[in-house]
């Protein structure tokens, strides 16, 4: 066995130096992907006695099924579902605050300098300020937040409602997708029936206070019928599209449309 | 059972058919539902250490899926051969009669009986044909938990699509203690299920062959 692999590596060549290249060549996601894929299909293997070279396979299925549970739930999707609404009191205090890094390396934008980004398919592309931007009509939701690790918690957020904001700016809302921006390169994508949703909203304050830092200043996407990575914080740039950008998770694996 | 054990005396009137003990549908939707719920159950696993309800998690040998992500993915396709597998069952199991004429009737004075008879080693295991008040209450019960199982799972899906659903289980966050309490219910009967099925193997061998 031993020596079948050593019969594969050329005379003088490092093997663990090889595979370290030939890792890095990969790009991110696939050497993620086949580093999650090894782990997973070991236990798979033991299960079923398949071979790991199945495994390309196998991760193929995977990714279609979730492109089918996309369709699946888009149809359940309904429009006017409304996400529950709670109370004052049962608004989780302190809110947990959650991202891909820790808390003191959230991003620190200057409201003065900060400008939203509008583009892609609308008819005013003008960059919004701050200012103007908490001008507009405010609406408020107690809704829960739920992530998709598991845990919940139920917050208070304040601001306009998205369709509300894309019919001002002349979005075409036949378009498939909002594709998010956001100032620590985070991204993530709406399709349009969720930016149409009564409830999505542009949020500017959680619980009445201007939105602290580490909740998505100066601007969140509140999604209640999403999962929590698709409700981005602190963004920069919003784009009307019919082409899927996808998002910080999202390219690594997780379900695309992830609603609740 | 008298007629049953007749059969069994007089092999040279009995014919292919009544032989069987398992028909080929069940043995089917057992193996796949078998498939189905050990991918469910080690994904589960993955997906639960990433928000833990208790203090312990999994051991990462006996998850699958490699990350959150993965086990995401492995978890709600696997669904899809779980839920239509089930609903096959279920719908096969009323049609033909078969949860009647097997899970029917249970009492208590039976259960505890056949219970007393299990522990002291009296139990027969002759007719295996004709389920004990012990295996009825349990492939009842086993049925029941997994239609929770399936709701429960569903309430936290879809929280808001199905909030009705959820309501009815207290909300989401009770919805996820039920739904593991649930996968705790059906890892407790696959120890007993496997090992009874290993001290009988004649119930091992019906479930493959048939017969």
């Amino acid at each position: 066995m031993i020596r079948k692999i050593r019969s594969l590596i050329i005379p003088g060549v490092d093997k663990d130096l090889l595979v370290k290249d030939a890792t890095k060549l990969m790009p991110d996601l696939s050497r993620r992907r086949f580093i999650a894929s090894g782990a997973s299909f070991g236990a798979l293997t033991l299960l079923t006695g398949c071979d790991v070279s199945d495994s390309l396979s196998a991760e193929n299925l995977l990714t279609h099924m979730s492109k089918f549970n996309d369709m699946v739930q888009a149809r359940i999707f309904n429009p006017n579902t409304l996400a529950p609404t709670y109370s004052e009191k049962d608004i989780k205090r302190p809110f947990p605050f959650n991202a891909f890094y820790a808390e003191d390396d959230a991003p620190n934008v200057d409201g003065k300098e900060w400008k939203l980004e509008v583009s892609g398919l609308v008819q005013n592309k003008k960059s919004w300020t701050l200012d103007e931007l908490h001008k507009l009509p405010e609406v408020s939701q107690i809704t829960r937040h739920i992530c998709v690790e598991g845990w919940s918690a139920i917050g208070s957020w304040q601001g306009t409602p998205l369709r509300d904001f894309l019919k001002l700016v002349g979005a075409d809302t036949n378009a498939k997708w909002i594709h998010f921006r956001c100032a620590e390169d985070y991204a993530s994508s709406l399709d349009m029936p969720t930016a149409m949703h009564p409830q999505t909203q542009m949020t500017f304050k959680f619980d009445n206070q201007l939105l602290p830092r580490a909740y998505g200043f100066p601007m969140k996407i509140r999604v209640p019928t999403k999962l929590g990575f698709k409700n981005p914080k602190y963004v920069v740039a919003m784009e009307v599209t019919n082409d899927y950008k996808g998002g910080y998770w999202e390219d690594q694996g997780y379900n695309d449309f992830s609603g609740s | 059972m008298s007629s049953m054990t007749a059969t069994n005396d007089q092999p040279a009137a009995s014919s292919a058919k009544t032989k069987v003990i398992q028909p080929a549908w069940v043995r089917i939707v057992h193996w796949v539902n078998a498939v189905a719920i050990v991918l469910m159950i080690m994904s589960g696993w993955q997906i639960y250490n990433a928000s833990p309800l208790f203090n312990f998690t999994f051991s990462h040998s006996i998850t699958i899926g490699g990350w959150l992500g993965g086990a995401i993915q492995w978890h709600l396709a696997a669904m899809w051969l779980l839920v239509i597998n089930g609903l096959v069952y279920l719908t096969l199991g009323v049609v033909t009669g078969r949860f009647r004429k097997k899970l029917l009737p249970i009492s208590a004075k039976g259960v505890l009986d056949d219970t007393k008879a299990a522990l002291t080693g009296k139990l027969s295991h002759e007719d295996i044909t004709r389920y004990n008040q012990v295996q009825k209450l349990l492939y009842t019960g086993i049925i029941l938990v997994g239609i929770l199982i399936v709701l429960s799972g569903l309430s936290i899906w879809k929280p808001v699509q199905f909030h009705y659903l959820t309501a009815l289980f207290g909300g989401y966050d009770i919805a996820r203690y039920v739904h593991f309490f649930m996968m705790a219910a059906i890892v407790g009967f696959l120890v007993i299920h496997v090992a009874l099925a290993l001290i009988v193997p004649k119930s091992l061998r019906a479930m493959i062959i048939g017969r």
